[in-house]
């Protein structure tokens, strides 16, 4: 019964009844049939409803959701007309959900093994004995190392790869038939989840499980999905094998959302897909996507697009099918503002370290020396008038700590941070005079936390206004809207509130305080991480921009090699708080590379079918640097020995400027390299 | 990228989560059942309040041998109390003294508990813990003994009542403060405004204070209705209110002995009581939904 449905969701609508009492759909009419062994990813901009498809799936809809209309089986039972403990005998045992935070989902509370016995106690009869065993074979089937230690843990002494782990043995304890995956990667570092999607291939294969994994992220499904469905404003638009929706989607959706990701293969800068969809209920008579569509026709506004198949056996809902093959996939966007080496230096960083140890009372009093090695050290770069930095590298990698020693947050223990040639700046935010400051703008990653929720977007401009320029009245006012102008906002946005404003339309907002103080150089912290995809694009294409118009420095941090790529004239490597590589952005991406750049490099996941990850070293979280010699020396693929251990590796530099701190010589760091 | 719960989703009109203005943040109180009600009953309670002597049917303390415990009749209609007072009249005049002492005490309790609590917030670390230890241990105290001990040795006019009530009732406050005050200072545009160079008065200001004094709005409601339980139990133990002037709890008190026999006398000061902490405690809710606040504390009633 290879063929059977094990999912079958048949058009079902999901809604809930808004203020006026009128039922707002969230899903609609949705069809989706999932076959044992089958794996099929989810896909959509936040809100497009892939989470809330996924989870309907298992019977289950968050709170104020109502079904309105169709119905799921799952092996044939009707899940909305179970009785709850059948539900929950259904629920962790032939259908498993894994989460994206699996360490909220863990209780803090109780051990590892013990979280695990009392999943295999719900849904698997076996004596007592049996449990510890099985337990420890679940944690090995994981690959989590030394599966006997961690039984005993507590959630918390685990890394975030190796709390997705233990809920995905939790999920196969009950030794489901199909696993619901939502977004189980995100907010891993690229080399965990590259290694986390191995595993759950394998695994699937292996039991034969058929998998619903939800992601925003292309490079994931392409890894782990045999087919895609595309969804759109609670629509599905395009449904079709994932080589055919990846390679050559037949709904310009697809196709946007395509080109709006930041490829490793493609540095240009990635294409922006304008506008945003319609909120619940918002959709008019015609196609959803009609307003953001570059090929629309009148037929679109008025008349909703059936989901018709395709010759190539896709199905897609849209009219023009056929002329949606104009739009490129491609990143033809602008292309980056790259600036000669050479200049001015617009800022230096020598030897700066930084240390979150604070001595206690009792280290004060004995006046003990300073325990442990710097969160940060060594960090020495000199930035360029109007270049951009990429600082690349994994979580804990010390990336936002050195944007905020150079902001004046965070003082550095040692090292100067110097501006344009002048006296090194003050550590503290507090000595530093206004022109600095000034100079200097810091833009964070949330713009949700970075805007004071209480100020109106005029409120929130005027600050550094009025601060550094002393502007008041009317000329405020104007200058106020000339900035939100620059940041392609209009003058009508001031007076509103942050809350009333999109995730993208927020970080403009941010973008623009920053700008409104004529900085000279701009720290952007993981600016994009917080946004969907296609308004990550928009995002880059305004800092581009910006860049082109104000010559702007910037100093661009992010844990996505691909979008670093794409900004960045120089790009700079950090593994715990010190530098591997720095260099022009196309030798870094390229031969030879530090073994840790290529290990990261390896596990970028891009949406092409065709590229696998090639993983080099564990995943393995390292919580502080060692002692010495070289910072990568326990996760090095291609250690030497000992005299990584004991001495600290020396810079190699090409004549380009792209140096590498390896023991290895250059020479023998390029042939080894699989990458193009 | 999780989805949008439904409850956040903007409707037709997008409903921001944090309002400016007095006014939007009625008008959204106003929009729930739970504000409409309560506020409804706190502005009948207090325009009560402030008119009731206008029309009351008798006087408050004219005693009548004759009518002592009659139940309700055209005459009276909630009856007599045991000294021939028209209860009806005394349940209309009963709530003045409660407000007016509440009214006047909860708003000190929040402005000086809130300081403390914002300054505790900000200035952190040792200072901070080792305050907080002496707020923990006032707040471990049964509160009836604490204010028992102040009224005893400074006596029960309105006068000891304000400054004790609103003393005790402001250090809970100080707890509430501070946490929000921490909850601020933690988020990315209080670091926006240090790296700036804005100075820390501007930044307490114009950052934090906006965001603190939402949480202390909620928190006020609610310490406005604890407090007017205070007062009632206080006069109900003859702390409170001196007999003859009418008081909710005082009645109560006084009634309470013929509760078997009569009733009538418990039942009107019971439910104007009631109501009006219900009223208050609705609105509470309401405000806290409006303002995208989640409310820990538990109401009295």
């Amino acid at each position: 019964m290879k063929n059977a449905p094990l999912i079958d969701i048949s058009d079902i609508s999901v809604g809930f009844t808004g203020r006026s009492g009128q039922m707002m759909p969230v899903l609609r009419n949705i069809d989706l049939v999932v076959r044992r062994g089958e794996s099929v990813g989810l896909v959509g901009e936040s809100g497009s409803g892939k989470s809330t498809l996924a989870l309907a799936a298992m019977g289950y809809l968050k709170r104020g959701l109502q079904l309105m209309d169709g119905s799921v089986t799952f092996r044939g039972d009707d899940m909305f007309a179970q009785t709850r403990q059948h539900l929950e005998r259904i629920r962790g045992g032939h259908l498993a959900l894994i989460p994206q935070n699996s360490g909220q989902s863990l209780t803090p509370t109780s051990r590892i093994g013990m979280q695990l016995v009392e999943a295999l106690k719900l849904h698997r009869k076996l004596p007592e004995t049996a449990h510890l065993p099985k337990v420890i074979e679940l944690l090995g089937q994981v690959r989590l190392p030394d599966p006997e230690t961690i039984v005993s843990r507590y959630p918390h002494e685990l890394s975030g790869g190796q709390q997705q782990r233990v809920a995905i043995a939790m999920a196969l304890a009950g030794e489901p038939e199909a696993l619901l995956l939502d977004e189980p990667t995100t907010g891993l570092d690229v080399t965990t989840q590259a290694h986390i999607l191995e595993l759950l291939r394998d695994i699937a294969a292996e039991r034969d499980m058929a998998m619903v994994y939800v992601s925003h992220d292309l490079g994931a499904i392409a890894r782990v999905c045999d087919r895609v469905v595309v969804m759109y404003a609670g629509e599905v638009v395009l449904q079709g094998s994932t080589r055919q929706v990846l390679t050559a989607p037949m709904h310009p959706y697809a196709r946007g959302l395509l080109a709006s990701i930041p490829k490793l293969s493609d540095p240009r800068l990635p294409v922006a897909l304008d506008g945003r969809p319609p909120p619940p209920g918002g959709a008019g008579l015609g196609c959803a996507f009609v307003d953001r569509c570059a090929i629309a026709q009148e037929r679109c506004g008025c008349e909703r697009p059936a989901l018709s198949p395709l010759p190539s056996g896709d199905v897609v809902r849209c009219h023009f099918p056929e002329q949606a093959s104009q739009i490129s996939i491609m990143g033809s966007g602008a292309d980056p503002v790259r600036r000669a080496p050479g200049g001015d230096v617009a800022l230096s960083l020598r030897d700066l370290s930084i240390s979150y140890h604070r001595p206690s009372l009792l280290d004060q009093i004995l006046r003990r020396p300073e325990a442990g090695v710097a969160t940060v050290d060594d960090i020495s770069v000199q930035i360029t008038k109007g270049e951009t930095l990429g600082l690349v590298g994994e979580s804990g990698s010390g990336k936002s700590t050195i944007l905020k020693s150079i902001a004046g947050l965070l003082p550095p223990v040692g090292g100067s941070v110097t501006v344009a040639g002048d006296q090194p700046l003050p550590f503290a935010v507090e000595k530093r005079g206004p022109d600095h400051l000034r100079r200097i703008q810091l833009i964070f990653q949330n713009p949700d936390d970075s805007l004071n929720p209480r100020h109106t977007i005029a409120q929130i401009l005027e600050q550094p206004l009025r601060l550094y320029f002393g502007l008041t009245g009317a000329a405020l006012h104007a200058r106020s809207a000339e900035i939100l102008d620059r940041v392609r906002l209009g003058a009508h946005y001031l007076d509103r509130l942050p809350s009333q404003l999109s995730g993208g339309e927020k970080q403009r907002v941010a973008i623009a305080r920053a700008f409104a103080a004529e900085p000279d150089l701009v720290l952007c912290d993981e600016v994009t991480s917080a946004l969907d995809v296609s308004v990550q694009a928009a995002v880059l294409d305004l800092l581009n921009e910006l860049k082109q118009s104000q010559g702007t420095t910037y100093i661009f941090v992010s844990h996505d090699l691909a979008v670093v790529r794409a900004l960045s004239d120089r790009v700079a490597v950090l593994y715990q708080g010190r530098l591997c590589e720095i260099g022009p952005a196309k030798d870094v991406y390229a031969l030879p590379s530090h073994p840790y750049t290529e290990v990261l490099l390896g596990a970028v996941l891009e949406p092409d079918p065709d590229t696998a990850p090639t993983l080099t070293a564990d995943d393995v979280v390292e919580l502080s640097p060692p002692e010495t010699g070289c910072p990568f020396q326990r996760r090095c693929p291609r250690s030497l020995g000992p005299v990584c251990a004991s001495d600290i590796p020396p810079w190699q530099t090409s004549p380009e400027g792209h140096a590498i701190r390896c023991h290895i010589p250059l020479s023998e760091l390029a042939p080894a390299q699989s990458l193009s | 990228m999780s989805d949008l719960s439904p409850n956040l989703i903007p409707a037709e009109t997008p409903a921001p989560k944090y309002l400016s203005g007095l006014r939007t943040v009625l008008r959204d109180v106003m929009s729930r059942p739970s504000g409409a009600i309560g506020l409804s009953l706190v502005v009948f309670h207090v325009l009560l309040a402030l008119t009731s002597p206008l029309y009351v049917p008798y006087d408050f303390k004219t005693m009548n041998s004759m009518l002592m415990l009659m139940p309700p009749s055209s005459e009276h209609w909630l009856g007599t109390d045991h000294l021939g007072r028209d209860v009806l009249t005394r349940v209309l005049l009963g709530g003045r003294e409660a407000l007016l002492v509440t009214g006047v005490a909860t708003p000190i309790a929040v402005v000086w508990g809130g300081f403390m609590g914002i300054l505790f917030g900000l200035v952190g670390g040792r200072i901070d813990e080792v305050l907080m230890r002496v707020v923990d241990a006032f707040l471990s105290l049964p509160w009836i003994l604490k204010m028992l001990v102040l009224i005893v040795t400074f006596g029960s006019g309105i006068e000891v009542l304000i400054p004790t009530l609103a003393f005790f009732y402001g250090i809970p406050v100080i707890r509430i403060a501070r946490a929000a005050t921490h909850d601020v200072v933690a988020r990315d545009f209080i670091s926006a405004a240090k790296a700036r160079g804005h100075g820390r008065m501007t930044i307490i200001r114009r950052e934090l204070v906006p965001n603190v004094l939402d949480t202390l709005m909620v928190e006020g409601a609610m310490r406005w209705s604890w407090m007017l339980l205070a007062f009632s139990s206080l006069s109900f133990l003859g702390f409170g209110v001196s007999p003859p002037t009418p008081d909710w709890g005082l009645m109560i008190a006084d009634a309470r002995g013929f509760m078997s026999f009569a009733p009538w006398g418990v039942l009107g000061p019971v439910i104007a009581l009631s109501s009006l902490i219900i009223g208050i405690n609705l609105t509470a809710d309401a405000l806290a939904k409006a303002l995208g606040i989640d409310r820990a504390q538990k109401a009295p009633v």
